[in-house]
């Protein structure tokens, strides 16, 4: 009985068929028909020959060196800040007082220009490994710890009078009670932290390092390689795309399960 | 078994309205000396006090006046059932209840679901449950502690009369077989009088105590006795000026009762 209502669904192509793939071809004939009829390769060069330039990048090897140096310095910057803003975030929404005293703190750090941090890292540390790492992870733990402050804030109160009632340890609570709670928080930092983040690393290598995809950028940008520009892009776009797909939304789709109803 | 004394609780709130500017005192120099083993009932109007009291007893509340001490020198184990569920929505039934046991408790936890009359639900979530089950549940939970004391804020208020019934009946079993201490909340004079070894009323207004009986009487017992039915009738006399209680009841599920298993942990 169940294979046979089964049957009678109708079978729907999945969403990236019917809606996706075709706005995502729409798009690449925009960018073709465009570029055509600008008919100025150096300043707006096709699809195809964007592809081109990717591809001898590609093959000298500097693309794939790029991109992997830019996605460590995101990867380290990144777990800096979570784990800071997580700190942080969690300190202010479970402690009133805290909240009061530092909170202030908080907004100013959130209205920081990227810029300023990243020139001032720069000059207090030098144009080191370290001022770049520290520059971002200053620029997004704040919104991180704003994100993780509200979930603390969240916490279901009546549910941990309860555990401590029944003399729970601490460490179950934790696990169990407090970390399946703020779990949303974090992702969603993460999630709005990820983005931000690969856009710092960008302009704090534009800015002062030797390497790296923003630094390519700078480079192309000298010499007015338009298709190496936007080719280091599109490459760096495919990868947080990927990170987003294949990690961060399955990850977020099995914590949040016991939402829906 | 633990028993305790309450000395001259006081507990006043704040005023709440913007317009209030007194303070609200709900519970005056209560004083109380309840024994071990015994079964407390607390009945009063809404409002009167009775969660804070047991808010008190649990630890839980931090702004009274007054003391708690024990009849030994520790801290008992307690399980409580609060006014409301209290689960938590990520963990299924049987995960809630093993959150707050020592390990090894699987077997005994699902026998108390299956007193419960849960059988069968264990791996449900919570908000696949109805508000009586997750009540149920609750219950479970608070007797899986083993407690040495059990705080019980409205156990059974919103279920179905004859499963109620059940599990009153239930409850007398286990405290017989483990003599917890017992501190229950109910708004039923009938269950109070047919359970508990002692009845005490809260006055509304003055926030003491307006009644305090022993019910020497042994289990089951039935309304219809006379002992029994005096107290009814001075308790109901006591109520006859107290706001009425609003409560619903959830239908009655086609859930299996308990299980022959099940009521062994009744046995002494
Ligand atoms: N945290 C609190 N802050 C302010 N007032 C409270 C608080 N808790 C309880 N009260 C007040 O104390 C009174 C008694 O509450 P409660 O103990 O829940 O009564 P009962 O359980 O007898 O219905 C209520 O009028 C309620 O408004
Ligand atoms: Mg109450």
């Amino acid at each position: 009985m169940k294979a046979a209502a089964a049957l009678e669904v109708p079978r729907r192509r999945p969403d990236w068929l019917r809606f996706k793939l075709p706005s995502f071809i729409a798009l690449l004939v925009l960018w073709q028909v465009s570029a055509m009829l600008i008919a100025d390769p150096a300043l707006f060069p096709t699809p195809l020959a964007t592809l081109e330039t990717g591809y001898l990048h590609l093959m000298t090897g500097e693309l794939l060196f790029s991109l992997a140096v830019t996605l460590a310095r995101v990867a380290v910057a990144f777990f800096f800040a979570m784990a800071l803003g997580s700190a942080i975030g969690i300190a202010l929404g479970r402690s009133q007082p805290m909240d009061a005293i530092f909170g202030g703190w908080l907004s100013i750090a959130l209205n920081m220009p990227a810029l300023v941090t990243i020139v001032l890292c720069y000059v207090w540390f030098g144009l080191s490994e370290t001022a770049a790492i520290v520059a971002v992870t200053i620029n997004k733990a704040p919104t991180v710890a704003a994100i993780m402050r509200e979930g603390a804030r969240a916490l279901d109160r009546q549910l941990l009078e309860a555990t401590q009632v029944f003399g729970v340890s601490r460490w179950k609570v934790l696990r169990h009670v407090v970390l399946p709670q703020l779990a949303p928080s974090f992702i969603a930092s993460a999630r709005a932290g990820l983005a931000l983040t690969w856009k710092i690393v960008l302009v704090v290598e534009l800015l002062g390092r030797p390497n790296g995809i923003g630094f390519q950028i700078r480079t192309f940008f000298n010499y007015f390689d338009i298709a190496g520009i936007l080719a280091y892009s599109l490459a760096f776009i495919a990868i947080v795309l990927a990170i987003e797909n294949f990690i961060v939304q399955p990850v977020e789709r099995r914590t949040g399960r016991w939402r829906t109803a | 078994m633990i028993g305790l004394t309450l000395e001259g609780i006081t507990r006043r709130f704040p005023a709440e309205g913007p317009g209030e500017t007194t303070e609200k005192t709900v519970l005056q120099d209560i004083s109380l000396a309840i024994e071990p083993g015994a079964f407390v009932t607390v009945v009063g109007p809404s409002g009167v006090g009775k969660t804070t009291l047991l808010r008190i007893i649990a630890g839980l509340d931090h702004g009274f006046q007054g003391r708690v001490a024990w009849s030994e020198n520790r801290q008992p184990k307690i399980g409580m059932v609060f006014q409301e569920p209290r689960l938590a929505p990520w963990l299924s039934v049987i995960d809630n209840l093993l959150l707050i046991a020592a390990p090894g408790a699987r077997a005994e936890a699902l026998d108390l679901l299956d007193l419960v009359e849960l059988a069968g639900s264990e791996n449900a979530l919570p908000r696949q449950l109805s508000g009586g089950m997750q009540r149920r549940a609750a219950l479970a939970r608070a007797l899986l502690a083993k407690p040495d004391l059990l705080l019980l804020d409205e156990p059974l208020i919103s279920l179905d009369s004859t499963r109620a019934e059940r599990l009153r009946s239930h409850l007398v079993g286990y405290w017989q077989a483990r003599k917890p201490t017992i501190v229950m909340v109910t708004h039923d004079f009938v269950e109070a009088v047919e359970l508990s070894s002692r009845v005490i009323a809260l006055a509304p207004e003055s926030g003491r105590i307006a009644l305090d009986r022993t019910i020497p009487l042994p289990h089951p017992r039935r309304v219809t006795d006379p002992a029994e039915a005096a107290l009814l009738d001075e308790l109901r006399d006591l109520a006859r000026d107290w706001p009425a209680p609003s409560h619903t009841t959830e239908e009655g599920e086609a859930a299996p009762r308990a299980s022959n298993a099940a009521m062994r942990l009744l046995t002494i």
